[in-house]
Protein backbone atom coordinates (compact mmCIF):
# COMPACT_ATOMS: atom_id res chain seq x y z
CA UNK A 1 0.00 0.00 0.00
CA UNK A 2 1.43 3.72 -0.75
CA UNK A 3 0.97 6.11 1.80
CA UNK A 4 -0.75 8.74 -0.81
CA UNK A 5 -3.55 10.76 0.56
CA UNK A 6 -5.77 11.07 -2.63
CA UNK A 7 -5.77 9.39 -5.80
CA UNK A 8 -7.40 12.10 -8.89
CA UNK A 9 -7.62 9.54 -12.11
CA UNK A 10 -8.49 11.91 -15.34
CA UNK A 11 -9.53 10.11 -18.45
CA UNK A 12 -9.11 12.38 -20.61
CA UNK A 13 -6.53 15.59 -21.26
CA UNK A 14 -9.47 17.85 -20.30
CA UNK A 15 -9.94 16.14 -17.00
CA UNK A 16 -6.36 16.12 -15.88
CA UNK A 17 -5.96 20.38 -16.97
CA UNK A 18 -9.19 20.50 -14.85
CA UNK A 19 -7.88 18.46 -11.89
CA UNK A 20 -4.60 20.03 -11.66
CA UNK A 21 -6.19 23.44 -11.93
CA UNK A 22 -8.36 22.09 -9.17
CA UNK A 23 -5.41 20.43 -6.59
CA UNK A 24 -2.33 22.50 -8.17
CA UNK A 25 -0.63 20.82 -5.37
CA UNK A 26 -1.15 17.34 -6.02
CA UNK A 27 1.57 15.75 -8.68
CA UNK A 28 1.02 14.26 -11.63
CA UNK A 29 1.53 11.07 -12.02
CA UNK A 30 3.15 9.37 -15.13
CA UNK A 31 4.66 6.08 -15.15
CA UNK A 32 5.10 7.04 -11.79
CA UNK A 33 8.77 5.00 -11.86
CA UNK A 34 10.10 7.94 -9.34
CA UNK A 35 7.51 9.20 -7.90
CA UNK A 36 6.18 6.01 -6.49
CA UNK A 37 9.79 4.92 -5.63
CA UNK A 38 9.85 8.55 -3.60
CA UNK A 39 6.45 7.54 -2.13
CA UNK A 40 8.00 4.40 -0.73
CA UNK A 41 10.88 6.16 0.88
CA UNK A 42 8.24 8.34 2.51
CA UNK A 43 9.20 11.22 0.71
CA UNK A 44 5.96 12.22 -0.57
CA UNK A 45 3.73 10.88 2.52
CA UNK A 46 0.23 12.28 2.66
CA UNK A 47 0.86 13.58 -1.41
CA UNK A 48 -2.49 13.55 -3.69
CA UNK A 49 -1.86 12.35 -7.04
CA UNK A 50 -3.55 13.15 -10.27
CA UNK A 51 -2.84 9.83 -12.36
CA UNK A 52 -2.34 10.34 -16.12
CA UNK A 53 -0.71 7.25 -16.98
CA UNK A 54 -4.03 5.74 -18.46
CA UNK A 55 -4.46 8.14 -21.14
CA UNK A 56 -3.76 7.23 -24.29
CA UNK A 57 -4.12 10.48 -25.72
CA UNK A 58 -0.57 11.11 -24.62
CA UNK A 59 0.91 8.45 -25.74
CA UNK A 60 2.39 7.66 -29.25
CA UNK A 61 4.56 9.31 -32.19
CA UNK A 62 3.57 11.36 -35.19
CA UNK A 63 5.21 12.84 -37.93
CA UNK A 64 3.61 16.08 -39.33
CA UNK A 65 3.10 17.13 -43.14
CA UNK A 66 6.41 19.74 -42.73
CA UNK A 67 8.66 16.91 -41.28
CA UNK A 68 8.09 17.55 -37.55
CA UNK A 69 8.57 14.81 -35.01
CA UNK A 70 5.51 14.88 -32.29
CA UNK A 71 6.70 12.51 -29.36
CA UNK A 72 3.50 12.17 -26.60
CA UNK A 73 5.13 11.95 -23.70
CA UNK A 74 3.38 9.03 -21.94
CA UNK A 75 5.30 7.26 -24.66
CA UNK A 76 7.37 4.64 -22.73
CA UNK A 77 10.67 4.44 -23.00
CA UNK A 78 10.58 0.64 -24.69
CA UNK A 79 7.79 2.21 -27.46
CA UNK A 80 10.34 5.37 -27.78
CA UNK A 81 13.74 2.84 -28.61
CA UNK A 82 10.94 0.50 -31.26
CA UNK A 83 9.40 3.23 -32.85
CA UNK A 84 9.85 3.32 -36.58
CA UNK A 85 9.72 7.03 -36.98
CA UNK A 86 12.44 7.68 -34.47
CA UNK A 87 14.50 4.95 -35.43
CA UNK A 88 14.86 6.21 -38.97
CA UNK A 89 15.07 9.94 -38.11
CA UNK A 90 16.38 10.32 -34.66
CA UNK A 91 17.87 7.34 -33.81
CA UNK A 92 20.35 8.90 -31.17
CA UNK A 93 17.22 8.94 -29.11
CA UNK A 94 16.39 5.32 -29.33
CA UNK A 95 19.79 4.61 -28.67
CA UNK A 96 19.86 6.42 -25.26
CA UNK A 97 16.51 5.47 -23.98
CA UNK A 98 17.49 1.49 -24.26
CA UNK A 99 20.29 2.47 -21.81
CA UNK A 100 17.92 3.56 -19.30
CA UNK A 101 16.89 1.06 -16.12
CA UNK A 102 15.93 -2.60 -17.73
CA UNK A 103 12.96 -3.79 -19.58
CA UNK A 104 10.57 -3.65 -16.74
CA UNK A 105 11.56 0.16 -16.33
CA UNK A 106 11.50 1.02 -19.74
CA UNK A 107 8.05 -0.25 -19.80
CA UNK A 108 6.77 1.83 -17.36
CA UNK A 109 8.59 5.03 -17.33
CA UNK A 110 7.92 7.57 -20.03
CA UNK A 111 10.15 10.02 -21.76
CA UNK A 112 7.72 13.08 -20.28
CA UNK A 113 8.11 12.13 -16.77
CA UNK A 114 11.81 11.38 -17.62
CA UNK A 115 12.20 15.51 -18.27
CA UNK A 116 9.78 16.58 -16.11
CA UNK A 117 11.58 15.32 -13.36
CA UNK A 118 14.29 17.80 -14.12
CA UNK A 119 17.09 15.56 -12.96
CA UNK A 120 20.19 16.04 -14.59
CA UNK A 121 21.10 12.28 -15.44
CA UNK A 122 17.85 11.60 -17.62
CA UNK A 123 19.04 9.25 -20.23
CA UNK A 124 16.48 10.79 -23.02
CA UNK A 125 17.57 14.44 -21.96
CA UNK A 126 20.67 15.00 -23.09
CA UNK A 127 19.77 13.73 -26.91
CA UNK A 128 16.42 15.91 -26.77
CA UNK A 129 18.65 18.81 -25.96
CA UNK A 130 20.98 18.01 -28.81
CA UNK A 131 18.49 18.06 -30.87
CA UNK A 132 17.00 21.45 -29.91
CA UNK A 133 13.32 19.89 -29.08
CA UNK A 134 10.40 22.21 -28.13
CA UNK A 135 7.95 21.63 -25.66
CA UNK A 136 4.09 22.11 -25.90
CA UNK A 137 2.96 22.81 -22.33
CA UNK A 138 -0.75 23.17 -21.59
CA UNK A 139 -3.24 24.63 -18.82
CA UNK A 140 -6.86 25.61 -18.83
CA UNK A 141 -6.07 28.96 -19.67
CA UNK A 142 -4.14 27.65 -23.21
CA UNK A 143 -0.64 26.88 -24.91
CA UNK A 144 2.40 27.93 -24.61
CA UNK A 145 5.47 26.18 -26.92
CA UNK A 146 9.19 26.47 -25.03
CA UNK A 147 12.30 25.37 -26.01
CA UNK A 148 13.83 22.40 -23.81
CA UNK A 149 17.04 24.07 -23.78
CA UNK A 150 14.76 26.86 -21.19
CA UNK A 151 12.73 24.23 -19.68
CA UNK A 152 15.43 22.97 -16.69
CA UNK A 153 15.24 25.79 -14.00
CA UNK A 154 17.71 23.61 -11.56
CA UNK A 155 18.35 20.57 -10.03
CA UNK A 156 14.76 18.63 -10.12
CA UNK A 157 12.93 21.91 -10.94
CA UNK A 158 11.38 22.96 -14.32
CA UNK A 159 9.30 25.45 -16.06
CA UNK A 160 5.87 24.27 -15.35
CA UNK A 161 3.42 25.51 -13.35
CA UNK A 162 1.04 24.70 -11.00
CA UNK A 163 -1.69 23.89 -13.53
CA UNK A 164 0.37 23.05 -16.22
CA UNK A 165 1.16 19.51 -18.04
CA UNK A 166 3.71 18.55 -20.41
CA UNK A 167 1.91 17.52 -23.90
CA UNK A 168 3.90 17.21 -26.65
CA UNK A 169 7.87 17.17 -27.14
CA UNK A 170 8.45 18.16 -30.68
CA UNK A 171 11.56 17.72 -32.94
CA UNK A 172 11.74 20.25 -36.18
CA UNK A 173 13.15 18.77 -39.58
CA UNK A 174 15.82 21.29 -39.85
CA UNK A 175 16.98 19.74 -36.71
CA UNK A 176 17.09 16.15 -37.28
CA UNK A 177 18.04 16.64 -41.15
CA UNK A 178 21.05 15.21 -42.25
CA UNK A 179 22.39 15.16 -39.00
CA UNK A 180 24.13 11.78 -37.51
CA UNK A 181 23.95 11.44 -33.71
CA UNK A 182 25.97 9.42 -31.01
CA UNK A 183 24.93 8.86 -27.37
CA UNK A 184 26.99 7.43 -24.61
CA UNK A 185 26.21 6.96 -21.51
CA UNK A 186 29.13 6.27 -18.34
CA UNK A 187 27.75 4.04 -15.53
CA UNK A 188 29.34 1.37 -13.28
CA UNK A 189 27.00 -0.95 -14.59
CA UNK A 190 25.28 -2.01 -18.05
CA UNK A 191 21.70 -1.81 -16.42
CA UNK A 192 19.94 -0.41 -13.62
CA UNK A 193 22.06 1.83 -13.00
CA UNK A 194 22.59 5.86 -13.65
CA UNK A 195 24.75 7.72 -15.22
CA UNK A 196 27.86 9.08 -13.74
CA UNK A 197 27.93 11.10 -16.97
CA UNK A 198 26.15 11.24 -20.35
CA UNK A 199 27.39 12.60 -23.80
CA UNK A 200 25.16 13.37 -26.70
CA UNK A 201 26.39 14.98 -29.94
CA UNK A 202 25.35 14.93 -33.08
CA UNK A 203 26.90 16.88 -36.21
CA UNK A 204 25.73 17.74 -39.62
CA UNK A 205 28.73 17.75 -42.04
CA UNK A 206 29.32 20.05 -45.27
CA UNK A 207 28.29 17.54 -48.51
CA UNK A 208 31.71 16.61 -49.24
CA UNK A 209 32.27 15.67 -45.94
CA UNK A 210 34.88 17.72 -45.12
CA UNK A 211 33.96 20.41 -42.83
CA UNK A 212 31.54 20.73 -39.76
CA UNK A 213 28.71 22.65 -40.44
CA UNK A 214 26.81 22.35 -37.03
CA UNK A 215 27.47 20.16 -33.93
CA UNK A 216 25.59 20.37 -30.74
CA UNK A 217 27.03 18.35 -27.88
CA UNK A 218 25.10 18.28 -24.26
CA UNK A 219 26.00 16.23 -21.38
CA UNK A 220 24.50 15.18 -18.41
CA UNK A 221 25.51 14.97 -14.72
CA UNK A 222 28.23 17.57 -16.00
CA UNK A 223 26.55 20.65 -14.29
CA UNK A 224 23.13 20.69 -11.98
CA UNK A 225 21.04 20.21 -15.16
CA UNK A 226 21.68 18.52 -18.17
CA UNK A 227 23.14 21.36 -20.37
CA UNK A 228 24.36 21.98 -23.84
CA UNK A 229 28.01 22.82 -24.74
CA UNK A 230 27.78 26.16 -25.99
CA UNK A 231 31.68 27.71 -26.44
CA UNK A 232 32.37 24.22 -27.92
CA UNK A 233 29.57 24.13 -30.91
CA UNK A 234 30.29 27.91 -31.13
CA UNK A 235 33.96 27.00 -31.84
CA UNK A 236 33.58 23.80 -33.92
CA UNK A 237 31.38 25.50 -36.57
CA UNK A 238 33.09 25.41 -40.54
CA UNK A 239 36.32 23.28 -38.86
CA UNK A 240 37.54 20.88 -40.90
CA UNK A 241 36.79 17.39 -40.26
CA UNK A 242 40.34 16.44 -38.64
CA UNK A 243 42.30 15.48 -35.38
CA UNK A 244 42.97 18.90 -34.55
CA UNK A 245 38.52 19.46 -34.27
CA UNK A 246 38.67 16.16 -31.34
CA UNK A 247 41.43 18.20 -29.63
CA UNK A 248 39.47 21.09 -29.84
CA UNK A 249 36.34 19.52 -28.38
CA UNK A 250 38.63 18.17 -25.71
CA UNK A 251 39.73 21.47 -24.48
CA UNK A 252 36.70 23.65 -25.27
CA UNK A 253 34.36 21.17 -23.37
CA UNK A 254 35.77 22.43 -19.97
CA UNK A 255 34.21 25.56 -20.38
CA UNK A 256 30.74 24.69 -21.01
CA UNK A 257 30.57 22.27 -17.94
CA UNK A 258 30.35 22.73 -13.71
CA UNK A 259 30.37 19.03 -12.80
CA UNK A 260 30.50 18.51 -8.88
CA UNK A 261 31.72 15.97 -6.77
CA UNK A 262 29.52 12.65 -5.65
CA UNK A 263 29.06 9.39 -3.89
CA UNK A 264 29.47 8.26 -7.86
CA UNK A 265 32.05 10.60 -8.66
CA UNK A 266 34.95 12.83 -8.15
CA UNK A 267 34.55 16.23 -9.88
CA UNK A 268 38.44 15.27 -11.77
CA UNK A 269 37.03 11.79 -12.99
CA UNK A 270 33.86 13.71 -14.36
CA UNK A 271 36.12 16.55 -15.75
CA UNK A 272 37.91 13.44 -17.43
CA UNK A 273 34.83 11.81 -18.80
CA UNK A 274 33.26 15.11 -20.06
CA UNK A 275 36.53 15.49 -22.02
CA UNK A 276 36.90 11.87 -23.24
CA UNK A 277 33.16 10.89 -24.24
CA UNK A 278 32.74 14.23 -25.87
CA UNK A 279 35.79 13.32 -28.19
CA UNK A 280 34.44 9.64 -28.56
CA UNK A 281 30.64 10.74 -29.42
CA UNK A 282 31.79 13.47 -31.56
CA UNK A 283 34.08 10.79 -34.08
CA UNK A 284 31.38 8.58 -33.89
CA UNK A 285 28.78 10.46 -35.20
CA UNK A 286 30.88 11.78 -37.81
CA UNK A 287 31.51 8.20 -38.65
CA UNK A 288 27.93 7.77 -39.03
CA UNK A 289 27.40 10.87 -41.24
CA UNK A 290 29.65 9.57 -43.51
CA UNK A 291 32.81 11.01 -42.60
CA UNK A 292 36.06 10.25 -41.60
CA UNK A 293 38.77 11.46 -38.79
CA UNK A 294 41.73 10.29 -37.58
CA UNK A 295 43.66 11.28 -33.97
CA UNK B 1 -10.18 5.20 1.89
CA UNK B 2 -11.60 5.41 -1.40
CA UNK B 3 -11.93 1.83 -3.02
CA UNK B 4 -12.15 1.24 -6.16
CA UNK B 5 -13.76 -1.65 -8.20
CA UNK B 6 -11.36 -2.75 -10.99
CA UNK B 7 -11.96 -5.17 -14.00
CA UNK B 8 -9.32 -7.00 -15.44
CA UNK B 9 -8.30 -10.44 -17.00
CA UNK B 10 -5.95 -12.36 -14.87
CA UNK B 11 -4.42 -16.13 -16.11
CA UNK B 12 -7.26 -15.70 -18.85
CA UNK B 13 -10.23 -15.26 -17.16
CA UNK B 14 -11.86 -12.32 -16.27
CA UNK B 15 -12.18 -11.11 -12.59
CA UNK B 16 -13.51 -8.19 -11.04
CA UNK B 17 -11.80 -7.07 -7.35
CA UNK B 18 -12.93 -4.07 -4.93
CA UNK B 19 -9.61 -2.58 -3.81
CA UNK B 20 -8.22 0.11 -1.72
CA UNK B 21 -7.15 2.96 -4.72
CA UNK B 22 -3.35 3.07 -3.01
CA UNK B 23 -2.88 -0.56 -3.69
CA UNK B 24 -0.08 -1.76 -5.99
CA UNK B 25 -0.86 -4.38 -8.33
CA UNK B 26 1.65 -6.74 -6.41
CA UNK B 27 -1.16 -5.97 -3.02
CA UNK B 28 -3.82 -6.57 -5.33
CA UNK B 29 -2.07 -9.77 -6.79
CA UNK B 30 -0.83 -11.47 -3.70
CA UNK B 31 -3.70 -9.90 -2.23
CA UNK B 32 -7.43 -10.61 -3.06
CA UNK B 33 -6.28 -12.78 -6.16
CA UNK B 34 -4.31 -15.31 -3.89
CA UNK B 35 -1.66 -15.37 -6.53
CA UNK B 36 1.63 -16.10 -4.37
CA UNK B 37 4.05 -16.74 -7.06
CA UNK B 38 4.28 -12.80 -7.53
CA UNK B 39 7.40 -12.29 -4.61
CA UNK B 40 7.45 -9.00 -2.67
CA UNK B 41 11.11 -7.97 -2.93
CA UNK B 42 12.50 -4.65 -3.07
CA UNK B 43 8.82 -2.82 -3.09
CA UNK B 44 11.07 -0.27 -5.42
CA UNK B 45 11.40 -1.81 -8.94
CA UNK B 46 14.57 -2.90 -8.77
CA UNK B 47 15.06 -6.64 -8.02
CA UNK B 48 12.71 -8.01 -10.41
CA UNK B 49 11.05 -10.28 -8.27
CA UNK B 50 7.15 -9.31 -8.55
CA UNK B 51 7.65 -9.12 -12.26
CA UNK B 52 4.29 -10.08 -14.28
CA UNK B 53 2.98 -9.99 -17.77
CA UNK B 54 0.63 -6.84 -18.54
CA UNK B 55 -0.54 -6.96 -22.15
CA UNK B 56 2.35 -9.15 -23.02
CA UNK B 57 5.24 -7.04 -21.56
CA UNK B 58 6.81 -7.25 -18.30
CA UNK B 59 6.37 -5.29 -15.33
CA UNK B 60 7.13 -5.30 -11.71
CA UNK B 61 4.12 -5.19 -10.23
CA UNK B 62 4.96 -3.45 -6.97
CA UNK B 63 5.20 -0.01 -8.43
CA UNK B 64 1.83 -0.20 -10.61
CA UNK B 65 -0.92 1.04 -9.37
CA UNK B 66 -3.67 -1.81 -8.77
CA UNK B 67 -6.29 0.82 -10.75
CA UNK B 68 -4.16 0.94 -13.53
CA UNK B 69 -4.93 -2.94 -14.24
CA UNK B 70 -8.43 -1.77 -15.20
CA UNK B 71 -9.24 -3.66 -18.39
CA UNK B 72 -5.33 -5.15 -18.84
CA UNK B 73 -4.59 -8.38 -19.36
CA UNK B 74 -2.28 -9.70 -16.47
CA UNK B 75 -0.44 -13.09 -16.74
CA UNK B 76 1.28 -14.32 -13.63
CA UNK B 77 3.35 -17.50 -13.25
CA UNK B 78 0.62 -19.41 -12.29
CA UNK B 79 -0.59 -18.86 -15.84
CA UNK B 80 2.51 -20.14 -16.94
CA UNK B 81 2.11 -23.22 -15.65
CA UNK B 82 0.37 -26.00 -17.30
CA UNK B 83 -3.50 -25.99 -16.98
CA UNK B 84 -3.02 -29.78 -15.34
CA UNK B 85 -0.86 -28.04 -12.89
CA UNK B 86 2.15 -29.66 -14.11
CA UNK B 87 5.61 -27.46 -15.01
CA UNK B 88 5.55 -25.82 -18.08
CA UNK B 89 8.98 -26.21 -20.87
CA UNK B 90 10.65 -22.66 -19.04
CA UNK B 91 9.76 -23.77 -15.66
CA UNK B 92 11.33 -27.70 -15.71
CA UNK B 93 14.27 -25.89 -18.54
CA UNK B 94 14.81 -23.99 -14.69
CA UNK B 95 14.93 -27.33 -12.95
CA UNK B 96 16.70 -29.23 -14.95
CA UNK B 97 19.27 -26.53 -15.76
CA UNK B 98 20.17 -26.18 -11.88
CA UNK B 99 18.62 -22.37 -12.56
CA UNK B 100 16.88 -22.55 -9.05
CA UNK B 101 18.45 -22.51 -5.47
CA UNK B 102 16.17 -20.36 -3.11
CA UNK B 103 13.73 -19.63 -5.21
CA UNK B 104 12.22 -16.44 -4.18
CA UNK B 105 13.97 -14.95 -7.71
CA UNK B 106 12.20 -17.26 -10.09
CA UNK B 107 8.84 -16.56 -10.64
CA UNK B 108 10.05 -13.08 -11.79
CA UNK B 109 12.97 -14.55 -13.95
CA UNK B 110 10.63 -16.55 -15.55
CA UNK B 111 8.23 -13.78 -16.42
CA UNK B 112 10.58 -11.62 -17.55
CA UNK B 113 12.02 -14.52 -19.79
CA UNK B 114 8.39 -15.07 -21.57
CA UNK B 115 9.08 -12.03 -24.39
CA UNK B 116 12.35 -13.98 -25.24
CA UNK B 117 11.11 -17.49 -25.42
CA UNK B 118 8.43 -16.80 -27.84
CA UNK B 119 10.80 -15.04 -29.77
CA UNK B 120 11.12 -16.44 -33.81
CA UNK B 121 14.92 -15.86 -34.05
CA UNK B 122 17.71 -17.27 -31.64
CA UNK B 123 19.06 -14.61 -28.93
CA UNK B 124 22.78 -14.31 -28.09
CA UNK B 125 23.85 -15.05 -24.30
CA UNK B 126 23.67 -10.85 -24.49
CA UNK B 127 19.98 -10.47 -25.38
CA UNK B 128 19.18 -12.98 -22.77
CA UNK B 129 21.16 -11.15 -20.50
CA UNK B 130 19.72 -7.73 -21.03
CA UNK B 131 16.03 -9.16 -21.48
CA UNK B 132 16.75 -10.24 -17.53
CA UNK B 133 18.78 -6.94 -16.85
CA UNK B 134 16.00 -6.05 -14.23
CA UNK B 135 15.92 -9.31 -12.21
CA UNK B 136 18.43 -9.63 -9.17
CA UNK B 137 19.55 -13.41 -7.67
CA UNK B 138 22.34 -13.84 -5.17
CA UNK B 139 22.21 -17.70 -5.91
CA UNK B 140 22.84 -18.58 -8.77
CA UNK B 141 25.24 -16.30 -10.29
CA UNK B 142 22.98 -16.12 -13.45
CA UNK B 143 25.09 -18.27 -15.93
CA UNK B 144 22.17 -21.43 -15.05
CA UNK B 145 19.37 -19.15 -16.11
CA UNK B 146 20.24 -18.18 -18.95
CA UNK B 147 21.17 -21.60 -19.71
CA UNK B 148 17.54 -22.35 -18.77
CA UNK B 149 16.02 -19.40 -21.05
CA UNK B 150 18.41 -20.29 -23.92
CA UNK B 151 17.07 -23.91 -24.03
CA UNK B 152 13.39 -23.13 -23.74
CA UNK B 153 14.13 -20.64 -26.50
CA UNK B 154 15.61 -23.00 -28.89
CA UNK B 155 13.55 -26.17 -28.03
CA UNK B 156 10.16 -23.32 -28.97
CA UNK B 157 12.08 -22.56 -32.03
CA UNK B 158 12.64 -26.25 -33.36
CA UNK B 159 9.08 -26.95 -32.48
CA UNK B 160 7.84 -23.64 -34.37
CA UNK B 161 10.07 -25.06 -37.33
CA UNK B 162 8.33 -28.57 -37.06
CA UNK B 163 4.89 -26.93 -37.39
Amino acid sequence: MYDFNALYEANTLQEALELKATYPHALLLAGGSDILIKLRDGKYTGCDLISIYTLDELRGVELLDDGTIVIKPLTSFTDVAQNPILLKYVPTLCEAVEQIGAPQVRNIGTIGGNICNGVTSADSATTLKAYDAMLVIESQKGKRILPYLEFNLGPGKVDLKEDEILTAITISKESYNATYGHYIKYAKRKAMDIATLGCSVNVTLSGDKSKIERLRIAFGVAAPIPVRGINTEKETQGHPVNAELLNLIRERVLDDVTPRDSWRASKEFRLHLIQELAVRATREAIIKGGGSIDD
Amino acid sequence: MTKKSIKCRVNGVNREYFVDVRSSLMDLLRGPAGLDSIKHGCDVGECGACTVLINGRPFNSCIYLAVWAEGKEIVTLEGVTNPDGSLSDIQQAFVDEGAVQCGICTPGFIMASIPIINQETPSTREEIRRQISGNLCRCTGYQKIVDAIEKTQKKRIAEKKKG
